[in-house]
């Protein structure tokens, strides 16, 4: 019975002393892999359509985005909404968000720019049609639809 | 000369203000780059632009209803069977080439079709028509789109390992990394101009 008695000895501590080490080293991983996001969504996060023959863009500075989507505020009702920037606009809005994107940018860089559409996949064609016809109007030919990579057809 | 020892500065919070810093951007990360489906589209015709006329043999329709159902040159078809479809369609090489700059690009050399005399003369004659309606979805849309475009990088790839036993793809993401290396553009070029997406757009139709 003397065993009970007995006092257990203390547990060592962790050496805690390279955890900042551990930390500092997310951190930075974190701080050069992260890309703020600018607008906040005035729409339902898009479920973006999957697809195999993806594009990456190139150059983040010259893209300019739509968002197509349900919006979450109901005051909009439901159907199909476009966002530009933090705004729920109209096709005919288009034209002047594409303007004063290009004035953002030089001279120089203004042929190279894109448009990614980042639209749900439930979107009806319609929608996704009459943005590609004001953006023609603008001449803003270069388009990307946003999707996701995958390697086959889900079905 | 009694040098005093210099009391050694505490980090002990370092570690939280680390774990903070972290979390902050643990939180605002988002992984993702961007990618999709790039497209061009084609420039506002004139007021009087009249279309060429173009063979119907050399134009390839798909159709897609507001049911999502593909209708293929005039047959209905599972979006699996889309690809392979296309694919025939494109390197069937039946007849002459389109004439660039005054020279005939004549027969398809490169074409493995079934050289049969109803479909495509030349790949860069063949047209790829999409007819969607207004209230197709977009994500069947996507799809088709998608099937088309890898009905091109098969072909292409193809080519491009008869030609420099490279595919396609990895031609391009060595271009990509290097753009001053003009030997690589002219063997992108060679394959791209000989395999030209021509995917255009129609006008969807609406229901009223």
């Amino acid at each position: 019975m003397s065993k009970f008695g007995k006092k257990k000895k203390p547990m060592p501590a962790v050496n805690t002393a390279s955890l900042p080490d551990i930390v500092f080293m997310l951190l930075f991983f974190f701080m050069v892999t992260t890309v703020m996001r600018e607008t906040d969504l005035k729409i339902e996060n898009p479920l973006l359509p999957n697809a195999s023959e993806v594009k990456k863009l190139e150059h983040k500075s010259l893209v300019s985005t739509i968002y197509v989507g349900r919006a979450k505020d109901k005051k909009y009702g439901t159907g199909d909404k476009i966002q530009l920037n933090d705004k729920i606009a109209t096709p005919k809005d288009i034209a002047a968000f594409i303007y004063n994107e290009r004035s953002q940018r030089s001279e120089k860089e203004q042929p190279y720019m894109t448009t990614s559409i980042k639209a749900d996949v439930t979107c009806s064609v319609g929608t996704i049609s009459d943005i590609k016809l004001a953006l023609r109007d603008v001449n803003a030919l270069k388009i990307s639809f946003s999707s996701r990579k995958s390697s086959d057809i889900k079905q | 000369m009694a040098r005093r020892e210099t009391p050694e500065i505490n980090a002990g919070s370092m570690a939280d203000i680390a774990f903070l810093l972290l979390i902050f951007f643990l939180v605002t990360t988002t992984m993702d780059v961007d990618s999709g489906i790039s497209k061009k589209l084609s420039e506002k015709p004139p007021k009087d632009y009249v279309p060429p006329i173009i063979k119907e043999r050399n134009i390839f329709e798909v159709n897609i209803n507001r049911n999502n159902e593909l209708l293929v040159e005039g047959e209905t078809m599972k979006i699996e069977e889309l690809k392979d479809a296309t694919l025939k369609f494109i390197d069937n090489g039946g007849g002459d080439g389109k004439i660039v700059d005054g020279v005939s690009t004549g027969k398809c050399d490169y074409c493995k079709g079934a050289r049969s005399t109803s479909s495509s003369d030349h790949p860069n004659k063949a047209i790829i028509s999409v007819q969607s309606d207004r209230g197709t979805e977009y994500g069947m849309y996507i799809k088709v789109q998608n099937e088309l475009l890898k009905a091109y990088t098969e072909l292409r790839n193809r080519l491009a390992i008869d030609t420099y036993n490279v595919s396609y793809d990895a031609l391009e993401k060595a271009y990509k990394d290097d753009r001053t290396d003009e030997k690589l553009k002219a063997k992108v070029d060679f394959v791209k101009t000989r395999y030209p997406q021509i995917i255009s757009d129609a006008e969807p139709t609406s229901a009223n």
